[in-house]
């Protein structure tokens, strides 16, 4: 690595250093502007976080907070985070997936899949807020959609207005769960190599035999990592939910919202604490699966 | 022709279908700023320049302002903090990688509505320090944006050989600083770029940091704006949502130039 002449293995990772002789601990140095900074506001805010779920308001430590996830309201609040999670992953993953069996053979340079791409971006990363905003233009009390229908006879909102309690979360959730899936799913897709189909059919196979015998096995690990994915993804989400409900804790993020701008929830000090260490090990044991199972599915890709 | 590819009736029916969710929000939310009374109207779109209502959107404007420099700052930290440090993990430390990616790749699992519960106290110290100024909240949007501009920096990494470009500039008797400004940074142009316009639409999009830290941003302030003028925030939202499209679609169009040159 030394020698000039080896820039065949330029892409070969050697820990060798760039200059003979060159002293190691300067370029340590350089690392440790970086190494503070995630120290300072990725580590630190982490450990506080969790730490404090652990401590009362004079220091001492004390199980309280955690006793208090056991509490009837906030397992209600896990439970209809887990459902609401698990049944916008499940719609967007399936939904997602045939969006990207349809893109499948498009050009990845042509306009359809340019477009696709950034619009698959702004809705599943930046939205937010706007996305609730949107929902509630089209089927909020005054919105288009809502008052089209009303005008056919039909009122959404007979039963109240479910668009600002928990199933009013459920559509606005799928639109960005869906791109989230495109986003994450596409490259395992593409990685199906047309020679299988070739093969497949040189060997007297279907279409369908391809799908069942060939193409679902081996994207089935793939689909699973990216259904995770899209469940911690809605479990981590905050903005669309407190754009839509102002008010209330139906979720563990807007639970957590409460704990944070009044005092007391439930009598108790530090619950946003405990409420962000319960959140962490459900999104931390999910994208754990998630890791293994991405690994596994990598298999086939590259 | 890839033999996998559906047929063109199956691609026509999932691309309505599916396409049909998405355009029906947009649409009528488009439609929703059109409204007039009974009618329709551009009134809600040309109140933006309108002086009498200019104190009724100041929140927007102070919002928007707030975020650029937010972004500003952020970007700043991506370009000289994160991109310098991968050089030197690349060229110096190749061994330190699968920890350092880890480490990088970790806010995704982290969601921001746990982060800010650490923030908070953090924010509190900064704010004694630094003051309230809006633009402190960087330093949290920095580690938000780290998966993504890390995944576009190293892509570039990737797709260049900077290794054998640092050692020609080094032999031919550049400083190190010449080399990363002078041979590296260029190199890395496509990657350095997506990197940045990704976190500024990271930035421009942010709320769960900022509202429960109570500082005015762009989201904050559209929050503040709905509940007196639903139609405005509307037409802001229409607006942003467009202004992050053109954006990916810029990065996207960038990401073609790397590979165009990978392949020449």
């Amino acid at each position: 690595m030394t020698s000039p002449t080896s820039h065949t293995l330029g892409g070969a990772e050697l820990d060798a250093p760039l200059r003979r002789g060159a002293p190691r601990i300067p370029a340590a140095i350089g690392l440790v502007p970086f190494a503070a900074y995630l120290l300072l506001f990725l580590a630190l805010p982490t450990v506080l976080a969790l730490a404090s779920g652990l401590f009362d308001k004079s220091g001492t430590f004390t199980l309280d907070n955690i006793a208090a996830l056991g509490d009837p309201v906030i397992l209600t609040t896990f439970a209809n985070s887990a459902w609401l999670s698990a049944l916008t992953a499940i719609i967007g993953a399936v939904v997602g997936a045939l969006v990207c069996y349809a893109l499948l053979g498009m050009r990845e340079t042509g306009a359809v899949r340019t477009a696709v791409d950034a619009a698959a971006g702004v809705f599943a990363q930046f939205g937010g807020v706007m996305l609730a905003f949107a929902f509630i233009a089209t089927i909020g009390l005054q919105g288009v959609v809502t008052q089209l229908l009303l005008g056919a006879g039909i009122d959404i909102f007979a039963s109240g207005p479910w668009i600002y309690e928990l199933p009013g979360l459920i559509l606005p959730y799928v639109f960005f769960q869906i791109p989230l899936m495109v986003i994450t799913f596409m490259p395992a897709l593409s990685a199906l190599k047309p020679q299988w189909a070739e093969a497949n059919l040189t060997l007297g196979g279907t279409s369908a035999s391809f799908w069942m015998r060939i193409g679902v096995p081996v994207l089935s690990p793939a689909f699973l990592a990216c259904t995770l994915l899209l469940f911690a993804n809605a479990f981590s989400s905050y903005a669309t939910a407190a754009a839509l409900a102002s008010q209330g804790s139906q979720i563990v993020p807007l639970q957590i919202r409460t704990a944070l701008t009044s005092e007391t929830v439930l009598g108790r000090e530090n619950l946003a604490g405990a409420l962000a260490l319960g959140m962490i090990v459900v999104v931390g044991v999910v994208m754990g699966l998630y890791s293994l199972i991405q690994r596994r599915a990598a298999r086939w890709q590259g | 022709m890839n033999r996998l590819a559906p047929s063109r009736a199956t691609r026509l029916v999932i691309g309505i279908l599916v396409g049909a969710f998405f355009v029906i929000p947009m649409l009528s939310t488009f439609l929703y700023t059109l409204r007039d009374g009974d009618g329709f109207s551009l009134v809600h779109w040309a109140a933006l320049a309108d002086p009498e209502k200019a104190s009724a959107y100041a929140p927007i404007w102070v919002g928007l302002g707030n975020s650029l420099v937010l972004a500003v700052v952020t970007v700043a930290i991506v370009l000289f903090l994160l991109a310098p440090t991968m050089i030197l993990v690349h060229l110096r430390f190749p061994r330190l990688r699968p920890g350092f990616e880890f480490l990088v790749l970790l806010p995704i699992s982290i969601p921001a509505i746990v982060l800010v519960v650490g923030l908070a106290p953090i924010y509190r110290e900064i704010g004694r320090m630094l003051g309230t100024g809006a633009w402190t909240l960087a330093f949290a949007y920095g580690i938000t944006v780290l998966p993504f501009a890390y995944r576009a920096i190293q892509a570039s990494i990737d797709a260049v050989d900077i290794r054998t470009l640092s050692e020609a500039a080094r032999s031919l008797g550049a400083g190190w600083g010449a080399v990363v400004v002078r041979v590296i940074a260029p190199n890395l142009r496509p990657g350095l770029l997506a990197a940045s316009l990704i976190s500024v639409a990271v930035v421009l999009g942010e709320f769960t940091i900022a509202s429960l830290l109570n500082r005015q941003v762009f989201q904050t302030a559209l929050v503040v704006v709905k509940n007196t003028d639903g139609y405005a925030a509307a037409v802001f939202t229409l607006l942003a949502l467009a202004f992050a499209f053109v954006l990916l679609i810029v990065i996207g169009l960038a990401g073609r130039i790397r590979v165009g040159k990978a392949e020449s």
